[in-house]
């Protein structure tokens, strides 16, 4: 078990007349090697909550156990456990600053006090870990597309070789094409280097096709924890809080209930084919 | 990390101060300070003292909050106090080395105290008790004689209220930008002071970058809705005093001329209360 979530509420606020109860007694656990999304509404404290799980925010009350030490305990360092939990915010191209790429890129090596060729080492090998271009890297980051700015970006996370990679609305603001270069990455990320992975998101179109299990969070509690096709099975309450299951659940659950002998819990657009093309040939 | 600067900030309740018109806290706040540097005895401080009390309890603002933006000048509140205390001649109380406290540099030091302490609550109760669109609008409005001497009115308010508007945005974007360099083990606590500096480059850049951005595209915006500055435009909502703002311009009135003519009256001066007191005890 790598990450332990017991019992953990967050407040902020409490002294401007307006507190904000932002984490509602959320437990969870993330084993090593999962892929996870995390869906909810804007406002549903899933930000929150990742910024939790590397100690940049400190729970109000509760605790969070990393390979099984509390790391709220005294002496615990925080300084290792951002390197073992890499977080990337959102519009994580907005943190860029060095003149040159792979330069932005060695930063997160750089703090960690190792030289300066394992530094430049560890920076490529991140960059081509996000396909990013060779003849790029002494480019001036600013000068990068949005969607090349965000592979610097999630890569200046990857260069701490993290053993779990939060990853906060990465396809946000970018183009379709980008979006699925995008969530592909990740994907081949966490096949080809066994990383666990938390993405985060709004859109369960994004999610569904890739991830292994599903929370929900909802105003600050979690609101369903279990794998898509599971989650989806209660879109009728999903809507309820803003959310939508995948079209393809829509789809399916009409042609089921106008009589078509298919499966409703298909989530991704290949199960629906195979279903529909299946009962077809019937 | 930032949400401990009250400075500049609207904090939002309800309360008659927060109803009334801007301009008249505008000026309240002006002659609040003159008012402050009209007297220079105990009576003078106990009724400016008094009328701050009534107007932080009025405008519903915990009192703890407000204070909470005393702590960034607790430094110059202590240099004032020991150049008072030393700078001043009078009566010697005590000397060491070649420094000398003296009962006037004492008394002084205790009125910088109060009175800097009181600028800045003053001051920062018009702001926490106005929007910041009320503001500007209250300068705007009150300031607007000046386009007599082609002043750019308009102008300076619209830049102070895009000023104002940024400042809470950008607190967040540095605390965002801190948060996403601390996850990539930046490290902004050890080290001198060099080192310290340098490490809020990963900080700074993306701040300046970030802001220009956001002016880009506020001025895009701007433009796009045609926006030309102050000539001929309306407002969506006029200023316009109500009848509590008249009562509070009296009260204003009364507190301010009350307060001087207190602070010149030298049968409240520092030395006839002491004599006062001593007579007191004597009998």
């Amino acid at each position: 078990m790598a990450i332990i979530l017991d019992h953990v509420n967050y407040i902020y606020g409490a002294d401007t007349g307006t507190p904000v109860h932002a984490l509602k007694d959320v437990c969870l656990s993330i084993p090593d090697g999962q892929f996870i999304g995390i869906i909810g509404h804007t406002g549903s404290g899933k930000s929150t909550l990742m910024q939790h799980l590397n100690g940049l925010v400190k729970a109000s009350s509760g605790a969070i156990y990393y390979d099984g030490e509390n790391i709220y305990d005294k002496g615990y360092n925080l300084k290792k456990l951002r390197t073992k939990v890499g977080l990337v915010f959102q519009y994580p191209e907005h943190q860029l600053f060095e003149e040159t790429v792979i330069k932005d890129v060695a930063f997160g090596p750089k703090n960690l006090k190792l030289d300066k060729k394992e530094c430049e080492l560890r920076a490529y090998d991140a960059l081509k870990k996000v396909g990013f271009p060779d003849e790029l890297i002494y480019a001036s980051p600013f000068d990068l597309s949005g969607g090349q700015k965000r592979r610097v970006a999630i890569a200046g996370v990857l260069a701490m070789n993290p053993q779990v990679l939060i990853l906060d609305e990465p396809t946000a603001g970018l183009d379709p094409q980008g979006q699925k270069e995008i969530l592909n990455l990740i994907k081949k990320l966490r096949d080809e280097s066994g990383l666990t992975i938390l993405l985060v998101s709004h859109s369960m179109e994004d999610v569904a096709e890739y991830v292994d299990r599903i929370v929900v969070m909802n105003k600050g509690e979690v609101f369903l924890d279990n794998t898509p096709k599971e989650v989806f099975k209660h879109y009728k309450e999903l809507e309820e809080i803003g959310l939508a299951a995948p079209q393809v659940t829509y789809i399916m659950h009409e042609l089921a209930a106008k009589g078509y002998d298919v499966d409703v819990n298909a989530t991704t657009i290949a199960e629906a084919a195979d279903s529909i093309a299946a009962m077809l040939r019937q | 990390m930032f949400r401990d600067i009250t400075l500049g900030q609207f904090y939002q309740t309800d309360s008659v101060i927060h109803r009334l018109d801007p301009r008249v806290k505008l000026l309240g706040t002006v002659l609040f300070f003159v008012s402050l540097f009209c007297f220079n005895n105990p009576v003078g401080y106990a009724v400016a003292m008094l009328f701050l009390a009534m107007v932080i309890i009025i405008s519903n603002v915990p009192f703890t909050y407000m204070i909470k933006g005393l702590r960034s000048i607790i430094f110059i509140l202590l240099i004032t106090v020991v150049v008072n205390l030393f700078a001043v001649t009078g009566e010697p109380v005590v000397s060491f080395w070649k420094l000398t406290v003296t009962k006037e540099g004492i008394i002084q030091a205790v009125y910088m105290i109060f009175k800097l302490s009181m600028l800045i609550i003053g001051s920062s109760i018009v702001t926490l008790t106005t929007t910041p669109n009320n503001l500007t609008d209250g300068l705007e409005k009150g300031l607007g004689f000046l386009k007599i001497f082609k002043v750019p009115v308009h102008e300076v308010a619209m830049m102070m209220s895009i000023a104002l508007r940024f400042i809470p945005i950008l607190l967040e974007e540095t605390d965002k930008i801190m948060k996403a360099q601390l996850a990539r083990g930046a490290d902004f606590e050890s080290g001198n002071i060099f080192k310290r500096v340098k490490a809020y480059v990963p900080i700074l850049v993306p701040l300046f970058v970030s802001a220009f951005r956001r002016a880009n595209d506020l001025a895009m915006a701007m433009e796009a809705r045609c926006y030309r500055g102050g000539a001929s435009r309306t407002k969506m909502k006029p200023l316009k005093y109500a009848g509590r703002d008249v009562i509070a311009y009296v009260i204003l009135f009364v507190y301010t001329a009350g307060s001087i003519v207190a602070g010149r009256l030298p049968a409240f001066s520092i030395d006839s209360l002491f004599a006062m007191v001593k007579s007191i005890i004597e009998r």
